[in-house]
């Protein structure tokens, strides 16, 4: 029962879904509009089983006053404060029937004092370490790590003025080799083409595995067998 | 609220992420770890009111949600809706050792819709749309019969070069011989391809460092 069950879920909403997509009409076309609709609503509940996830192993880490447990009660702080916020709208103008992110909201002082400013500064940290990388990348002299630092370097020039003023002395017949020409030449041919290769090779695999999960064949996410 | 101190934070915080170039500090451990939690719990509310309070109960207690679903006043309880609120409580389960296999029947659900969904789309979309826009003339002419060497190449670029890049991902075969010549044209294009999103990633990231530097040069400008 235990494994059964999930197979045959598995198999009828797979089912129901590949085949609402292609027949239009009669109980298909319903049983697609609702399970989409149920689908939508299960995936929320894994953002609340993240979140239950979250406080579990953070209260564990402080009640056995694990290593590094006082940035524990930062994230539990952080968490309950911002939900008891979120849920129950505290601070907004508004009261319960307002926007969520209503101007002037506690949710939306959070959201731009403190979540916005951390994820942008985690990201933007990105740009000192691909600088570091692409120097590893130089070193290594290969064809390969070559040809992807060429690329992104026609790029990078070729959308921004630098990259026009650098090649702007160049003959009119030579017009195609000016950065800002040869950057959307490769973004629209070389690009594309290797974009391409990679979304069928993408899709060949998520339509094998699809089929393996409907039918029952691929199990791995039911996890161990007990 | 007011907006100074929320330039404080907001620099504050900045200071304490970007001082990880120097090395892993407490400073820094302490706003990654506030990052994790407020972002998880925001995620959570989002997706409570944007999602579940609309959608599931405000089709199951419409008149309970009256005050805070827009049209659900006067409208009769939904009961068919209890199929993903049970399987959405089943996926709880998961948070308590002994009932954590009964998650498995929602996330059978989640994995069946997925594929699901995700088949007849890849299908459509991902593979025969791009495999048809593959399909162009290799020798490009204008109306006058004149051959237009650009627009030829450039054709003849795009088809060899997915030929070539799924060539590479062609696994059954040995890559030795042409095979193996026409995988490692697949590697270049593939580098194209991977130089160009690293370009646009690197610019992308530096466009976010800027926005901090005007969100510190904002900070500044209120002491002065």
């Amino acid at each position: 029962m235990r494994r059964k069950i999930p197979l045959i879920i598995t198999f009828i909403i797979g089912v129901v879904l590949v085949t609402g997509y292609f027949v239009t009409r009669g109980p298909f076309n319903t049983l697609y509009e609702s399970f989409s609709d149920y689908f939508a609503i299960i995936t929320v509940f894994a953002f609340i089983l993240g979140g239950g996830s979250l406080l579990k192993i953070h209260l564990k880490r402080v009640s056995n006053r694990s290593t590094d447990w006082p940035y524990s009660v930062v994230t539990l702080a952080g968490f309950l404060v911002t939900l008891v916020i979120g849920l129950f709208k505290v601070g907004n103008p508004d009261g319960m029937g307002g926007e969520i992110l209503a101007a002037g909201s506690w949710l939306r002082f959070l959201f731009d004092g403190v979540y916005n400013p951390l994820s942008a500064t985690m990201f933007s940290l990105l740009a000192f370490f691909v600088a570091s990388a692409s120097y590893r990348a130089f070193r290594a002299r290969t064809k390969e790590a070559t040809i992807l630092l060429s690329a992104a370097m026609v790029i990078l020039l070729g959308r921004t003025p630098v990259g026009a003023w650098l090649t702007a002395w160049m003959p009119e017949i030579l017009g195609f080799l000016e950065l800002p020409n040869l950057a959307n030449w490769i973004m629209a041919w070389p690009n594309t083409a290797g974009q391409r290769a990679i979304m069928i090779g993408i899709a060949l695999g998520v339509i094998a595995t699809s089929l393996r999960i409907i039918l029952g064949i691929e199990r791995n996410y039911l996890g161990r067998r007990e | 609220m007011d907006v100074t101190l929320q330039l404080w934070i907001d620099a504050a915080l900045t200071l304490m992420i970007l001082s990880f170039l120097y090395r892993d500090n407490p400073f820094y451990k302490f706003a990654e770890h506030l990052f994790v939690g407020v972002s998880a719990a925001y995620l959570m509310a989002i997706g409570f009111w944007d999602h579940l309070v609309p959608n599931l109960l405000g089709k199951l207690f419409p008149s309970l949600m009256s005050g805070v679903v827009p049209g659900a006043v006067g409208r009769s309880p939904d009961y068919y809706y209890i199929i993903p609120a049970v399987f959405g409580l089943l996926l709880l389960t998961r948070l308590v050792d002994r009932w954590a296999w009964l998650s498995r029947w929602a996330l059978a659900f989640i994995v069946g819709g997925s594929a699901g969904f995700n088949l007849p789309r890849f299908l459509d979309s991902d593979f025969i749309i791009q495999v048809q826009s593959t399909m162009v003339p290799l020798v490009v002419l204008d109306p006058a019969g004149n051959l237009l060497w650009g627009a030829s190449f450039s054709h003849i670029v795009l088809v060899l070069g997915v030929i070539c890049g799924l060539v590479y991902f062609f696994f059954s075969v040995e890559h030795k011989g042409i095979l193996g010549h026409v995988s490692r044209a697949g590697i270049w294009v593939l580098m194209v391809t991977f130089g160009a999103a690293f370009g646009y990633t690197v610019m992308a990231r530096i466009s976010l460092l800027t926005g901090r530097m005007e969100a510190l040069g904002a900070w500044l400008a209120t002491m002065f």
